[in-house]
Formats: structure tokens, sequence, C-alpha cells
């Protein structure tokens, strides 16, 4: 995969991350850039859709959920941004509209200049798509055999996909998992997999909808580097829906937060923990049992025999903290949690009434 | 620009027919990696439908007729039926999972990729061993030329490929039209076999043995009765138990077309209302 061919008619040099265009979305808020026709646009987008629910013997009752309910944003070409929100709040939801598998019910919404909708075979192969909890591979047959569909459905050309699929090989590590059907892969394989054959054709942008849950922690950690690279690299433009703050945390300089089909943060996860007040956790690992640690700009939350958790704000770099626990105590390990986004997302809402 | 629309289509359906041998043949390889099983199963599916023949050799082994037909042109009928809807199921007999994908939503992922869906959904999982059942009816078939009577015209001749090709049609548009109602319904894969079984079981037989309604119903409702009836009664030099017009003993070709048009519209319409699945 390299950066010159991006597999389309339109000359296409993908911004680095580096160029105004790219920062341009984190200056301000939802729709404020929608104007100056970025890559992936959405104007007023809105998904409803009809529940019947049973309301008793034989009687249902209608209504309707407001699954996305009128979100504006502007992603330009080289981005990485991070779509997070809670369980239900219409990631996949948005996921689906942008990629031309639900029809939105109003509002505008255009990819890389495409209806998806309307344009959704067209589109596809411009796009790439991995969807957490359900695999775009062939359950029955084995990774290379998917691989090879993908070549023949997508017209790669043959340079171009050994090429491809060489890179993705050896970045996720899937030489040894090439022979073995999908179906006896482990969800952590078998999402790698997913990703690369995502990216077989020189996808311009690719989205992933919860690409880490329920995986491992490496396994996370080889994702999220992959993804980082082939952002960084080939200039490929990245959304990616979670609800874990880590994955934004390490990958994504804009986050959106969403919740009940609302954007209600566009911006830098900075201005997310400053506006929430939110904060991460630091937990520390002792040699020994020891009386809670005491440091500037942190506070013990629990100890547990030689475990401590200590809360500081989510706005604060952990290095400085770190360093002083390490000079002053006798340390074996630490790691840094993120906040958890519900919690983020109540502290916004309590923010905002109390003014 | 009724030309570039024409082009359009006309290059979908290239892509359609593309993307489906791309797939079945990779189903095809994938079996084949596994040969001796593969045998094994289109052995079973010869033998299993032959099952169905060996039931209707023993009526005749009471009875030299059945509704005034002969063995062999029973035959003749469970032949043309078999390797029709052998043919439409060796197709694109695959659709009738779509409601499984449409609940766990799997079928998202087709959506995505730049290839038409309906080829996608057809040749899933194409099974060759499904010829088992179409060779055991065209042998059958074969026999039953040997033994029927039948003053063989060009027209006659021409009416057994004709009816073949309706009939695979006909049983083809009721595969989808069945999977199109599992957009809706995600379970009515039960109602589809019903239909598309009882419909081949059904044709087995000379209308004859029949009630009135039900060929009626067979005749202008699902249009099981130009499957094979229709054309028969024309080579088999057969009167019409409904008397209709001699004319409609010719009309395979168009109910099949009509039949089709239906379940591509219905198809689409399908396509349209889907809405995907919450996760
Ligand atoms: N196909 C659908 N039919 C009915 N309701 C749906 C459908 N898809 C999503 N929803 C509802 O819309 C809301 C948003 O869902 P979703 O976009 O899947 O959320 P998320 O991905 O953020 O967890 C939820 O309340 C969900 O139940
Ligand atoms: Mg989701």
């Amino acid at each position: 995969m390299s950066i010159e061919s991006s597999g389309t008619a339109e000359p296409s040099t993908p911004s680095t991350p580096s160029e105004p265009s790219a920062t341009a979305g984190r200056a301000a808020c939802a729709g404020a850039t929608a104007a100056r026709g970025g890559f992936i646009e959405l104007d007023g987008l809105v998904k409803s859709f009809t529940v019947r629910r049973k309301a008793g013997v034989l009687r249902r009752t209608k209504h309707e959920v407001r699954a996305v309910d009128g979100i504006s944003f502007s992603v330009a070409r080289g981005e990485m941004v991070g779509y997070i929100g809670p369980n239900g709040a219409g990631k996949s939801t948005t996921i689906k509209m942008l990629t031309g598998i639900l029809v939105p019910t109003s509002g505008r919404l255009t990819v890389a200049g495409l209806d998806p909708a309307r344009e959704r075979t067209r589109l596809a192969r411009r796009i790439g798509v991995v969807f957490g909890q359900r695999t775009t591979l062939w359950w029955d047959l084995p990774l290379r055999d998917s691989y090879h569909l993908m070549r023949r459905m997508y017209r790669i050309p043959d340079a171009r996909y050994r090429q491809n699929l060489d890179h993705c090989t050896e970045l996720l590590d899937l030489g040894p998992l090439m022979d073995v059907p999908v179906r006896q892969l482990s969800l952590g394989q078998r999402m790698r997999g997913d990703i690369a054959a995502a990216l077989l054709h020189d996808p311009e942008v690719l989205y992933l909808d919860e690409p880490t849950i329920g995986l491992d922690v490496v396994s996370k950690a080889k994702v999220r580097e992959f993804l980082r690279t082939v952002n960084e690299e080939l200039g490929t433009t990245v959304l990616l829906t979670t609800h874990d703050l880590t994955d934004i945390e390490q990958l994504c300089e804009r986050v959106m937060v969403i919740d009940h089909g609302r954007l209600v943060h566009d911006g830098g996860l900075d201005a997310l923990h400053a506006d929430g007040g939110s904060e991460r956790t630091l937990v520390v690992d002792l040699e020994r049992e020891l009386p809670p640690i005491e440091v500037e700009g942190a506070r013990a939350v629990r100890v547990e025999g030689p475990r401590q958790w200590l809360a500081f704000p989510a706005s604060a770099s952990a290095a400085p903290l770190v360093a002083e626990i390490a000079a002053e105590y006798p340390l074996v390990d630490l790691s840094v949690r993120e906040p958890a986004i519900e919690d983020v997302i109540a502290r916004m809402y309590a923010d905002r009434s109390a003014l | 620009m009724a030309e570039d629309l024409r082009a359009v289509e006309g290059s979908r359906l290239a892509d359609g027919v593309r993307a489906y041998l791309i797939i079945a043949w990779m189903w095809v390889r994938s079996t084949m990696a596994y040969r001796a099983s593969f045998i094994m199963l289109t052995i079973g599916q010869f033998l299993g439908s032959g099952l169905d023949f060996a039931a209707i050799m023993l009526m005749f082994a009471h009875t030299p007729h059945l509704g005034g037909f002969s063995l062999g042109e029973v035959a003749f009928l469970y032949g043309t039926s078999g390797v029709a809807l052998g043919l439409a199921d060796l197709l694109i007999g695959n659709t009738d999972k779509l409601g499984q994908r449409v609940r766990d939503g799997s079928f998202d992922t087709l959506l995505v990729r730049p290839v038409p869906v309906f080829a996608q959904v057809a040749a899933d999982r194409f099974a060759l061993r499904r010829v088992g059942r179409i060779s055991q009816t065209a042998v059958v078939l074969g026999w039953s030329f040997t033994v029927i009577e039948v003053d063989w015209t060009v027209g006659r001749v021409l009416m057994v490929p004709l009816m073949i090709l309706s009939g695979t049609a006909i049983f083809g548009s009721l595969f989808v039209l069945g999977a199109a109602f599992q957009f809706w319904a995600s379970d009515a894969a039960e109602v589809q076999n019903a239909f598309i079984y009882g419909g081949n079981t059904l044709t087995q037989f000379p209308p004859t043995v029949f009630a009135k309604d039900l060929v009626r119903g067979a005749t202008f409702l699902v249009p099981l009765a130009f499957v094979n009836w229709m054309p028969a009664l024309y080579i088999l030099g057969r009167p019409d138990p409904l008397a209709l017009p001699r004319l409609m003993d010719f009309a395979s070709p168009v109910a099949a077309a009509l039949s089709c048009a239906v379940a591509a519209l219905a198809w689409r319409a399908g396509l349209r209302g889907y809405r995907s699945t919450g996760s």
C-alpha cells in the first residue's frame, strides 16, 4: 500500500494530519465546518425507526425511535476521527447511513461527493468497512480464500493486491492464520483478518464500528497500532466508533461524542475532559502493601494490598505523576485507565445544567 | 438518455453474473477440498430424490394408469418438474437463507461490497452436490422418452427445452419471491418451501388426478401449471382438464417472464424497505 494510488479517478492527494484542512474540524463544534466541502459531510442527518411493541394480548403500539436525531459534521480527507457514545447512542446507525446500508429519514449526506444510499455500489469500491460484531469474511472459507474473493470482487490489480496483502499480513501478523477457516479464528484474530479485508482495495476512507469490542489487550494494541500506521502512511481517512475512551486517547486527535442521537461534543479529547471535568485513574502496583500514596495532583481512591488506584484530572498529563511516584515509591507496574464514556457524558450534562 | 440507462442496466447485469460466477466458483473449489464428502453427498442426493420416483412406481404396481396417464407419461412430468426445480435450486436455491442473514445482521456486510447484492445472496454457499437431484430426475426424464408414444414434430421437440427453461424460471421466481418476503418476515422460509416443494410434488403428477379448483389455483394464482402441465398436454396430445384455449399450452415462457417480473419487483421493494437491525 503506498500513497500514490488510491484507486480512483479523482486526483487525490491525501492531506497529512498537519495540514490545516485536517485540523479545521477540531476548531469548532457541530456543523461549523460543514460548509467547506469536506470528504464526509453530514447536515442535519436524521434516522428514525418505527418500532412496534406489544402493549397487550393483541394490541401493538407503534412508536418512533430517533436513532440519529439531526447530526451535522464534516470530516476532511486524511483525518482520523473517533465517534464515541454509550450503547444505543446511534453510532452504528450513523455508520450504516454513511455506507449506504440505511437511507436517512431526512438531512443531507455526501461521502466523496456521492450520495451513499443512492450510489451504494459505486461508493463501495472507495470505502472500507469493519463491523466489530459481524464479519465480512466468509465463515467457512480460509482467510486466504476470502481475500482472493475480495480481490476478484473489487477487481484489485494483481500487483496491488500482493503488495497490500503482504503489508497487512506482516503488520497484523496474519501469516499463520491464512489457511484457517474464519469460524475457527479467535475474536481478535478474526478482527485483524477483517481489517485487512477492508483495506485490500485501497479505500479512501475506512469505517470501523467498535473494532476493539471484546478484544484482549494484545489484540487491541495491535489493532490500534495498525490503524495509526494506515492513517499516517497511506493518508486513509478513518472514522471509528467505540465506547472505550482508551481507543480515542491512543488514536484520535478529534473526537465526536454522540448521545441519544445528538452530537454533544466535537473537538479534541482534552477539550472533552475539560468540558466534563472528568478524571482518569492511575492503577499502581507497588512492591508491598503501603499506606495510600500521597502526591500532588492526584488522590488515592482505593487501596487493595499492594495495588492502589489514584484519580487525577483527565486533562492533566500522567507523565509527571508517574515520575514522582516512581521516585518515591517501590513501583512494580502501572497502567492508566480512561474514564467511562457514560461518566464523561453525565458530567457534561451536570456541568451544563449547573450553568 | 434511454441508451445510457440501458448501458448501465446492462453492465449491472454483467457485473452481477460475473460476481455470481466468482462466488459460486469459490464454493465449488472449497467443496472440492473435501472431495470424498462431496461425492458421498451427491450420491446421497441422487438416491434420496430417487425414493420419490420409487414411490410412484409402487403406485403403478397396482394400476396401469394414474388419472389416465401411463407410467412413462408420469415419468415425463416427474422428470421435467424435477429437472426444472433442481436447476432453480442449484442456481439460486440459497436465497432462502436470506431471512437468517437479515436476522443476524450479516446482510449489512453484503451491502457494502461493490457487486449487486442479489448475486451475492444467490451464489452464497453454492452447492454443487445438487446436481445429484438434477441427474436423478434427468435419468427418469431420459427413460420416459424411450417409453412414451409421441409424434415428435419439430414443435414438440423444441417444446421440451423450452418448458424446462420456463419451469426453472418459474421455480426460480418462487425462490426469489420467498426471499423478498423474508425482508419483512425473516422466518418466512417455511412458507416458501411449502410452495416450492409442494409445487414440485404437485407437478410430478398429472393434473387430472387433482380437484379442478386446485388445478385452477396452480394455473392462475401460482403459475405452477406452466412448469410442465400445460406444455406436456401439448406434447402428449392430451385434452386440457380445465378446457382452456389451446394457446395456453404454449404460454409457459410468458408465464415465466411474468413471474420473474413479479419476483424482481418484490425483491426491489424488499431491498428498499430493508432497515437493518439494532445491535
Ligand atoms: N433496525 C433498527 N430497527 C429499530 N431500531 C433500531 C434499529 N437500529 C437501531 N435501532 C435503535 O436505534 C438506537 C441506536 O442504535 P445504534 O445506532 O445501534 O446505537 P449504537 O451503535 O450507538 O450502540 C437504539 O435505540 C436502537 O435500539
Ligand atoms: Mg453499535
